[in-house]
């Protein structure tokens, strides 16, 4: 049985999640749709918190919040203008969208239909995953530890940084 | 009323719909990066929602989340750094016009 702020906080950042999200896919302003996205990543960092994973919930708001989210309003003042709507959709395109969005939604919907006893697990006790585990798991080569992905992640980084500059250079 | 683990998938697959409605309807690059990083954040609850509620003793969904919010920033630096590129050489990001590989 959860306290009832608890329940009161889930169905404020459910709603938010949707409509948000709903909200970032339709309106025309561009600018508009990334400031929708941000507060759907907020969101999305609650439900981490409010699922014990502080940790990830840091990460969440640091990394896409601070920085996927700039990236994306530096990019959108450098190739148009603001203020300017995007063309009105064609019907034929909006019915695509939304006939692919409706099968997605109804074919996952009853893969989670049949398997209700899973969808209907409640939450175990669980510990907060304190620094220490968490770099330990980082960092470990052991069972459970994650260094060789954790190597393989920073050299993604370091190729994508110099892909970056690479692509982006004025010639 | 307790909350089950329906309760936080529901709104990420709906979250996810969204994402591919946009994805296919939008014609500007930069609202299709866009709509993608609404599915991708999908995904990621999903991982984190099955990691509590049905492994709580082991960290497994938490840590490919993680990684997958790694990956996603290196790949929307990446897919800017190409959007400024084709900018610059085409003067506009809709996909519709751009139907030539070199210009």
């Amino acid at each position: 049985m959860e306290s009832v702020g608890s329940i009161i906080l889930y169905f404020i950042v459910a709603l938010s999640m949707i409509v948000f999200s709903v909200m970032a896919v339709t309106t025309r302003k561009i600018l508009r749709a990334a400031t929708y996205l941000l507060f759907t990543l907020f969101a999305a960092a609650v439900v981490y918190f409010m699922l014990d994973y502080e940790f990830l919930g840091a990460v969440q708001i640091a990394v896409y919040a601070g920085g996927i989210v700039v990236l994306f309003v530096f990019a959108i003042l450098l190739t148009s203008k603001p203020g300017d709507n995007t063309e009105r959709l064609t019907s034929k395109s909006r019915f695509l969208g939304a006939f692919a969005a409706v099968v997605t939604l109804l074919i996952a919907g009853y893969a989670l239909v049949s398997r209700v006893s899973v969808a209907l697990a409640t939450k175990p006790v669980m510990e907060t995953p304190d620094m220490q585990s968490v770099g330990e798991a980082l960092l470990g080569s052991g069972h459970g530890g994650y260094l060789l992905p954790f190597e393989a992640v920073s050299v993604l980084l370091l190729a994508c940084i110099i892909g970056g500059v690479v692509v982006a250079r004025k010639r | 009323m307790e909350i089950t683990a329906i309760y936080y998938i529901v709104p990420a697959l709906v979250m996810f719909c969204c994402g591919v409605y946009g994805f296919i309807t939008r014609k500007n690059m930069i609202a299709m990066l866009i709509s993608l990083e609404l599915m991708l954040n999908a995904v990621d609850i999903n991982f984190v929602v099955f990691n509590r509620y049905l492994y709580p003793e082991q960290m497994e969904g938490m840590f490919f989340t993680l990684f997958a919010i790694a990956i996603a920033a290196a790949e929307t630096a990446l897919a800017i750094a190409i959007i400024i590129n084709i900018f610059r050489a085409a003067k506009n990001i809709d996909v519709r016009s751009l139907n030539e590989m070199k210009f």
